[in-house]
């Protein structure tokens, strides 16, 4: 769970509140739905805080293979 | 010394050659660098690259021809009718004695030639449906991955990257850097753009690119013609990741702008689009957990409803209070079981009274008042009813309607 995007989190979040509008659970699903969405909540929020950016540069190798490198930012700000 | 003489002293007698010599000396050097004006017709392009054509005004005409080298630069399309401007030079073609403009720049008249160009390509990929909405793909909200193709050395870069700095930063920006002016710029910019929908052919689905934004900062028209070019708008139609076009200022609309799936004012505007702001998805976030929160209770009301139904219809059929109805109805029934049991008392009472009466009139002791006795064996107190049964000797006891005889037996017989 901790590697959802938080994209993927926010609409499965978004899916539980929409079950659990509705209705028509049993009370055991309805707990479980509600556990999760918790946690996915708690998911979001951190991801929120704690974002980190990451930011590439596509290289194609001689072979034609593309990598990714870390950009280098410095180079950039000048 | 007749007219002819004279003449033939003084002549001067070309050649062909010389003449033409002279004649091609004259023109070129007097118009070896001259600004035309007229209409293009006739015009025909060779497998050569070399372009022929005619400029012609209502009392004249000049062959003309576009060599090569220079036809290549030229950004819009020749056409007849097309009034235009030539900058070029005379020739003179000895062999076959014909004069024509070299053209080296051509622009439409009135208009500039990249205008032109612009207007033509546009009518062009038009009719072809690369701006159909049809075709535009859908920008992907809250992309994770995001593809930048622009200059490294450009303001473009630097805007999305300050806006990454200031929003949601759970983003992957993966630049493709290019060329964005000059020579090969087109061509960079649409194998960038390419490049990133191999990698995405490559890579597993969560690590491809969702959406890539194209483009550059702000310039001159001819600094953002790259974006104009056709190649570059082929390589927009055919991504298959939605391309977002940001082209320098909100002022500049590029065909690049034209085939995007979206398009941007500016590079920032770009990178607000695809990267959210903090406190929009916080709002967003707090709101579902509201809501989380609010439908879990509304459940858990629901059950309690439920349950609280369900308890009632159940008390109903509570084994108390069967009891305490059949107790209920054990009362009555016992209630009535008194009634008629009294009533049934009372009945057999009178009828028991009758039967006592009835029975009192057969009492022995009745008889005995008629005179007759009643003899007891006073060993066993058994009646006496034959003779045989007592013997000599024996005490017997004799009942009368008053009084007892006791008597001891002399003889029987």
């Amino acid at each position: 769970m901790a590697e959802m995007k938080f994209e993927d989190a926010l609409k499965k979040l978004e899916k539980i509140v929409e079950d659990l509008e509705k209705g028509d659970l049993s009370l055991d699903e309805a707990l479980k739905k509600y556990q999760e969405g918790i946690e996915l909540s708690r998911l979001c929020s951190f991801r929120l805080g704690n974002a980190k950016k990451k930011i590439d540069l596509l290289v194609k190798n001689k072979k034609g293979d593309f990598e990714l490198k870390p950009l280098d930012e410095t180079k950039i700000e000048q | 010394m007749s007219l002819q003489s004279s003449e033939i002293k003084t002549r001067r007698i070309f050649t062909v050659s010389e003449i033409t010599q002279d004649i091609k000396l004259i023109l070129e050097s007097n118009f070896a660098e001259v600004w035309v004006e007229g209409e293009v017709s006739n015009f025909r392009q060779y497998p050569s690259g070399h372009d022929y054509l005619s400029l012609k005004d209502q009392a004249a005409i000049l062959t003309a021809v576009i060599f090569n080298r220079n036809s290549k630069e030229i950004k819009f399309k020749i056409e007849d009718g097309l009034k235009v401007i030539c900058l070029g030079k005379v020739e003179v073609y000895a062999p076959r004695g014909q004069y024509q403009l070299i053209i080296e720049k051509i622009e439409p008249k009135g208009i500039g030639s990249l205008q032109l160009a612009l207007e033509q390509l546009k009518q062009k990929l038009e009719k072809e449906g690369l701006f159909s909405l049809a075709h535009k793909r859908p920008i992907p909200y809250l992309p994770s991955r995001i593809g930048v193709v622009t200059s490294l050395s450009g303001a473009a870069i630097k805007d999305v990257l300050k806006v990454l700095e200031r929003r949601f930063k759970d983003v992957h920006i993966i630049i493709n850097p290019v060329r964005v002016q000059g020579e090969n710029a087109k061509e960079e910019i649409a194998l960038g753009i390419k490049d990133f929908n191999d990698f995405n052919s490559r890579v597993s689905g969560n690590e491809r690119i969702e959406v890539m934004i194209v483009g550059r900062g702000g310039g001159s028209t001819e600094d953002l013609w790259a974006f104009n070019e056709e190649v570059v708008a082929r390589a927009i139609y055919h991504s298959q990741i939605p391309v977002i076009s940001a082209v320098g200022h909100e002022r500049d609309v590029t065909i690049a702008d034209l085939v995007a799936d979206l398009r941007a004012a500016t590079p920032s505007v770009a990178a607000e689009i695809v990267i959210p702001k903090k406190e929009d998805l916080k709002d967003n976030l707090d709101s579902l957990i509201k809501n989380l929160k609010q439908s879990f209770l509304d459940l858990g009301q629901n059950f309690q409803d439920t349950i609280d139904a369900l308890m009632h219809r159940l008390r109903l059929k509570n084994p108390v209070v069967l009891i305490d109805e059949y107790q209920e109805r054990a009362r009555d029934f016992a209630r009535q079981i008194y009634v008629r049991m009294t009533h049934f008392m009372k009945l057999k009472q009178s009828e028991f009274t009758k039967a006592i009466e009835k029975l009192s009139g057969l009492s022995p002791l009745n008889i005995l008042a008629r005179g007759y006795s009643i003899t007891f064996k006073m060993a066993d107190g058994a009646v006496i009813k034959e003779a045989k049964a007592i013997k000599a000797g024996e005490v017997i006891k004799t009942r009368l309607h008053k009084g007892e005889i006791l008597s001891q037996v002399r003889e029987v017989y």
